[in-house]
């Protein structure tokens, strides 16, 4: 039983570095007491918890993994790839369904609304950093472009929602291809550095050009999407939804409304991506983030190949923002800062960059949980911390890591989880 | 008889170091040409420069006549130019189908089906592997994999970096062997990179040494075969 000794011995280390740790963290608190000074007080009991928990949870760890079954072959990503088939309908069919469930309060369709536009957001990443292997780290210049894009447009030409649309799209890709051209050459890190500058220059220029954009004020009074044409209005009456339909107005429509708009862009990117995948454009972004200089000598324009995947993610970013604008009525700077980019790229992480389904499991872990959690106050941010590195400590390469050919001719695909697959080109 | 590729006092940099030295080779149609020489000689920059990087800084490369120094790499293969690079460079995470895939989207998918049974027919094991990742193919498949894959562009030149890089003596005899088919059945000329210079030797029709970026030694395979000098520096043991 010398094992069980060297465990204990293993935890009871862990545990005194537990106390060095938490010793002036949870041992110590500052009061104030009735005169109104600073004192500090011990917290003998409270400290030897918390000592005491992660002595038993290392202790439990080490005997778990000493006594565990041998692991067996079939990863995760693989028993997923094999209900997933099942899996991606049923979420499909629930998404459609879910505006529609009587009784649901507002705020789940609300909630529904943000975490579809992450979903979006992760999709057209996913084209940049999942397929094509570049990291973008200022993909939230994209979204800031859209939004914008329509607010001005709007408001100079007074355009609607789905003129509008479009016009961001492509605006943003334009500007997807003016970060491209100079990152051509660029790689991993370096090309993280120059597209996390990208977003901060577009929002920098964002709040200063006040002329332009209103500044930190922001813009308001963009116009909602209408339903061909019928607008969504609590009064009713002529020209709008529930006037044309002879329906009480009720504000779920709206909601309801703008939730199906955004699962229909949504789903648009994810089949134009499933699409794109199986063309030689598509199988070019793969080659090209499995290996540049191989895509050179076969051949392989990088530089249009780079280009066309910064601009098509950037389209879809567009679209996004376009949304976001319509929706909030009112932007400002403050909704394009860095933390959006790091969400949206820790959701294309998180599922298994290259995974479509992966990023709707993260979107929902990234922005449904700690919205789920907001009961539990400060704790909640915690909470979602800690799960967020459990999740990676077991699927340290994303929800969905496993890669399915885009092309079967004759014979059933081998998937192989990303635990057997070497790490380089072994 | 034409040369399908002839570099004319090529000279290559790596910023300021000097990597190629005047180096002038010619390539005939239909025939096998080795250039050998040690780690760091240069091979894989001469490689690197007909493929346009780096772009030759003096010199000519000209292929069927046509000057092709200056085009970039992705025309350049556009032209009939395929590459094996060093260290086989296979997509790993793409299955082997994929990666053959790969290799044909220069040429539009032409004649894909009909090549890929050819491939099928010179690398038996391929056919076996379709499905599978490329990354999980053993170190021989995955240099058959990236021959195969650089032939389904239907080149007229090869150009094939150290198929025999850390492979089994067994595998190498192999691929060496399907190298010596392929230009006898198709005629494919190949220019081909090694350091395991007695097997390529015997498979030139023609060959060079190349010495710090500096050709020494040109001739026959079995020429430079037969001089002391090659025996003493390439040829293990020297006898």
């Amino acid at each position: 039983m010398s094992g069980l000794l060297d465990d204990l011995k293993d935890s009871a280390s862990v545990g005194f570095f537990a106390l060095l740790i938490f010793g002036p963290f949870i041992g110590l608190r500052l009061t104030d007491n009735d005169a109104g000074n600073l004192g500090i007080a011990t917290r003998p009991e409270a400290l030897a918890l918390a000592v005491i928990a992660v002595f038993a949870a290392r202790l439990l760890l080490l005997t778990w993994s000493r006594y565990r079954p041998a692991k067996t072959t079939t990863s995760l990503g693989t028993q997923v790839q094999k209900t997933g088939k099942f899996i991606a309908p049923a979420l499909l069919v629930f998404a459609v369904v879910m505006p529609l469930l009587p009784g649901l309060p507002n705020a789940y369709i609300d909630l529904g609304v943000l975490i579809m536009t992450y979903v979006m957001l992760g999709w057209g990443l996913n084209i940049v950093v999942g397929l094509a292997g570049l990291l973008d780290l200022g993909y939230v210049a994209f979204y800031a472009v859209g939004a914008y894009s329509f607010a001005l447009i709007s408001a100079q030409f007074g355009l609607g929602f789905w003129e509008c649309l479009p016009i961001a799209g492509i605006l943003a890709a334009f500007w997807g291809m003016c970060l491209g051209f100079p990152v051509l050459r660029l790689r991993g890190d370096y090309l993280a550095i120059v597209t996390l500058a990208f977003g901060e220059i577009i929002r920098l220029v964002i709040t200063n050009w006040v002329s332009l954009t209103g500044g930190p004020n922001g813009l308001l009074g963009m116009p909602e999407p209408t339903f061909f044409g019928l607008r969504f209005s609590m009064a009713g009456g002529p020209g709008t939804f529930a006037g044309f339909f002879g329906i009480t107005p009720a504000p779920w429509q709206r909601d309801a409304f703008l939730y199906y708009v955004i699962l229909g862009l949504a789903l648009l990117t994810n089949w134009v991506t499933l699409r794109l995948r199986k063309q030689p454009l598509g199988r070019a972004w793969e080659a090209l983030r499995e290996d540049e200089i191989a895509c050179r000598s076969l051949g392989i324009n990088v530089r249009n190949t780079k280009l066309t995947a910064f601009a098509i993610g950037a389209f879809f970013g567009g679209f996004a923002g376009c949304f976001f604008a319509a929706r909030q009525s009112f932007i400002s700077p403050d909704s394009f800062t860095f933390i959006e980019s790091a969400t949206v790229l820790a959701i294309v992480v998180l599922g298994g960059a290259g995974s479509q389904l992966g990023v709707v499991l993260a979107a929902c872990v990234m922005i449904g949980v700690p919205q789920m959690l907001q009961s539990l106050q400060i704790y909640r941010m915690l909470i979602f911390g800690i799960a967020l590195v459990l999740i990676m400590v077991v699927r340290p390469r994303g929800f969905i890591s496993t890669r399915r050919p885009t092309v079967l001719l004759g014979k059933k695909p081998v998937a192989i989880g990303a635990e057997l697959r070497a790490e380089g080109r072994g | 008889m034409s040369n399908v590729l002839e570099l004319q006092n090529v000279s290559s940099f790596y910023g300021p170091i000097q990597a190629l030295r005047d180096v002038s080779i010619e390539v005939p149609e239909h025939e096998i040409v080795t250039l050998i020489g040690a780690n760091g000689a240069g091979k894989s920059t001469l490689m690197m420069t007909i493929f346009g990087q780096p772009k030759a800084k003096t010199g000519r490369v000209l292929y069927y006549g046509e000057d092709i120094t200056g085009l970039p790499s992705y025309q350049i293969a556009r032209k009939g130019i395929a590459q094996s690079p060093e260290g086989r460079r296979i997509f790993p995470r793409m299955s082997v189908e994929e990666n053959l895939l790969m290799g044909a989207q220069v040429v539009n998918y032409e004649d894909y089906d009909s090549n890929l049974k050819k491939m099928f027919k010179l690398f038996p094991r391929l056919e076996e592997r379709f499905a599978q990742r490329a990354g999980t193919l053993s170190g021989g498949e995955q240099q058959m994999l990236a021959i195969a894959r650089a032939l389904m562009s239907k080149p007229k030149l090869l150009l094939l970096d150290e198929p025999s890089l850390g492979l089994a003596p067994l595998v190498i005899k192999q691929i060496f062997g399907a190298i010596r088919d392929l230009n006898r059945e198709t005629g494919l000329t190949v220019l081909l990179v090694e350091q395991n210079a007695n097997q390529a030797l015997r498979l030139a029709s023609r060959a060079y040494v190349l010495v710090n970026g500096v050709l020494t030694m040109q001739g026959t395979g079995a020429e430079l075969l037969a001089k002391p000098e090659i025996k003493a520096a390439y040829l293990e043991g020297g006898h």
